[in-house]
């Protein structure tokens, strides 16, 4: 069964009628079949036009899709000889970070990512996406392996925020996503970034402090959560909406101010109608920016890295 | 004439002006509700005088206890674009960020740069002010840390930074985000240089701050009783609809986990830096320090 969004009932509305018709039981009418296609073509049109003007909450709302591709799908279609490593050395394995070394496009790499889960019990495994210190600690350690074997790293961000709760703090959460932003600052190989769905705060940003930026065009990236900047700003999360549009959360948002490189296209109807697409898009988007920075050297890369991060807030929209 | 004006307008005005005198005059400490004599309080350095709980102080007040004979220079911070995002919620960014500039204390943004020498060392001192939007970090803040590395690089000095935030400030939405990075590069450049960079973390230190330069120094030293954390206590106890334990975040709760190296009085607090930065300094430290101002 599909999940359909708010704004997406007309679509809803017209799948569920192409599904019934699928389902009557004399299949040779050419009538119906003439009717699937008019219908589907209706679905294509709306989708069309309901996909191309997304206001920044329901941009949101898409960048929350359950079914939207996660960082394990990623991997698992665009890394070859993928082999998950685990644990910090420190404490624990955090599973809302997933990574370890593999093959990109025949070269090896090291890939990590916050994985959100597809499931309930994988979401719940997963921690929703929201690491604890030693996910962090955990990504830190894969970014300084990739370094010491000249690798390049790719992450992929999707997380409503690092893990708020009594023994993130007791065992360090701001130092462990402090110290992740200074190790992805301090390594000598190209990092880069893709924004999958959810790019939330500090917990993004820890693992997201790279050469390139590369954001999907669904996808968004704020300080806080639309909910949490309603609560605090209006002092009510039903505000959300507002505060959605006034972050500039949206990947052509940041574009414009500079933050991110690059916004890669999503297939018609977003990343979640189909993943496979949408993932092969954003391959090779990457491919192309490693390629780009495979030339340069470790001080070169470390400099530029500082210099972008440096230039930034210069302009505004 | 008659004696609406005459009579009743001056006692309505002493029933207002007589609640403004005793606010000024006394100031009621808010862990032991002792009502202290303001003069007092601020010639203890807004420790209290009675129970030792340590207000929080703007940076003007604090910065003539550090330097040497209370003598600092001050450096306006960079100029940088005002309301980026054109942010408004209930009020628009530019009148918000207008109305704390013009509330007559000085304060222009939520952190000071200053310089000046310790022990007739020189130091760099970036210190950030609660009592401006929250202490929240925006441009302008991570320009100003970035501004104070880079002088501290040039200058050779050590740096210390005095944090007290509640984050990032959310109207400047992911500009604000990327100070983080931004401040990370700035006391990046400090380490990279072979100086100090010592973090200082009062009351409150949380979110980006702490997410960024204040966990990264080189030594770690909390105020008593202050808290400092990633996720404010709020956030938490509504994430996972508990109570928190009893001294959660607070100071010694992070020197327990391991978190901070000392706990320091605010009366203590220049000695500390003084001797820490002596001993970071090396061999090479005692050259500097002849060539600074005489000592007293």
């Amino acid at each position: 069964m599909a999940t359909y969004l708010d704004f997406e009932k007309p679509i809803a509305e017209l799948e569920s009628k192409i599904s019934e018709l699928r389902h009557v039981p004399n299949s040779g009418d050419v009538d119906i079949a003439e009717e699937v296609l008019r219908l589907q073509a209706k679905v294509d049109k709306q989708l069309r036009a309901t996909y191309a003007k997304l206001t920044p909450w329901q941009r949101v709302q898409v960048a929350r899709h359950p079914d939207r591709p996660h960082a394990q799908a990623y991997i698992d279609r665009l890394i070859e000889d993928y082999t998950p490593l685990a644990g910090d050395r420190a404490f624990g394995d955090d599973l809302a970070v997933v990574g370890g070394l593999g093959r990109f496009q025949g070269r090896p790499v090291v890939v990590l990512g916050q994985e959100k889960g597809s499931d309930t019990e994988a979401r719940v495994k997963h921690n929703f996406g929201m690491a604890r210190p030693e996910g962090y600690r955990k990504a830190q350690r894969l970014m300084r392996l990739a370094d010491r074997f000249r690798l390049p790293v790719l992450t992929l961000v999707d997380t409503p925020g690092a893990y708020p709760g009594i023994d993130a703090e007791a065992r360090g959460q701001a130092e462990a996503v402090a110290r992740s932003i200074e190790t992805c600052l301090e390594i000598g190989v190209p990092l880069v970034s893709l924004v999958i769905g959810e790019g939330g705060s500090g917990g993004a940003l820890a693992i997201a402090s790279a050469d390139r930026i590369l954001m999907l065009e669904n996808a968004v990236y704020s300080v806080i959560t639309p909910e949490g900047c309603a609560s605090i700003l209006w002092r009510s999360n039903t505000h959300a909406q507002e505060a959605a549009e006034a972050m500039r959360m949206t990947a052509q948002d940041l574009k414009r101010l500079d933050v991110i490189d690059e916004v890669i296209a999503e297939p018609m109807g977003g990343a979640h109608r189909s993943p496979d697409e949408a993932i092969d898009a954003a391959g090779s988007a990457v491919g192309r920016v490693l390629a780009e920075l495979a030339a340069l050297d470790a001080d070169t890369l470390r400099r530029r890295r500082r210099e972008k991060f440096l230039a930034m807030g210069k302009k505004g929209l | 004439m008659n004696w609406l004006t005459n009579f009743v307008r001056p006692k309505l005005r002493a029933l207002v002006a007589r609640k403004e005198a005793p606010e000024n005059l006394w100031t009621k400490c808010p862990k032991c509700e002792q009502m202290l004599f303001t003069k007092d309080l601020e010639a203890n350095q807004s420790v209290c005088t009675h129970c030792g709980h340590h207000m929080r102080v703007r940076p003007l007040q604090r910065l003539p206890h550090l330097f040497d004979e209370g003598k600092y220079e001050l450096h306006p911070l960079p100029k940088v674009p005002v309301d980026p995002l054109k942010f408004r919620d209930m009020e628009r960014y530019d009148a918000r960020l207008k109305k704390a500039q013009a509330k007559g204390d000085g304060a222009t943004e939520a952190l000071v740069v200053a310089s000046g020498t310790m022990g007739g060392r020189l130091a760099i001192v970036a210190a950030m002010d609660f009592g401006f939007i929250g202490g929240s970090m925006g441009t302008a803040v991570g320009e100003g840390l970035v501004m104070a590395a880079e002088m501290a690089v040039a200058r050779k000095a050590p740096l210390i930074a005095i944090s007290a935030s509640g984050g990032a400030r959310m109207q400047e939405g992911i500009l604000s985000l990327m100070q983080l990075t931004r401040t990370t590069i700035a006391v990046g450049m400090v380490k990279e240089a072979g100086l100090p960079y010592i973090s200082v973390l009062t009351d409150p230190t949380t979110g980006g701050v702490s997410a960024s330069f204040a966990m990264l120094g080189d030594i770690h030293i909390a105020e008593p009783d202050a808290i400092i954390g990633f996720a404010g206590p709020r956030v938490i106890e509504s994430t996972i609809r508990q109570e928190l334990p009893e001294g959660f975040q607070r100071s010694e709760y992070l020197l327990e986990h391991g978190m901070v190296d000392l706990v320091v009085h605010r009366h203590k607090l220049r000695e500390t830096l003084m001797r820490l930065t002596a001993l970071l300094s090396g061999p090479a430290g005692a050259e500097s320090r002849a060539l600074a101002a005489p000592s007293r």
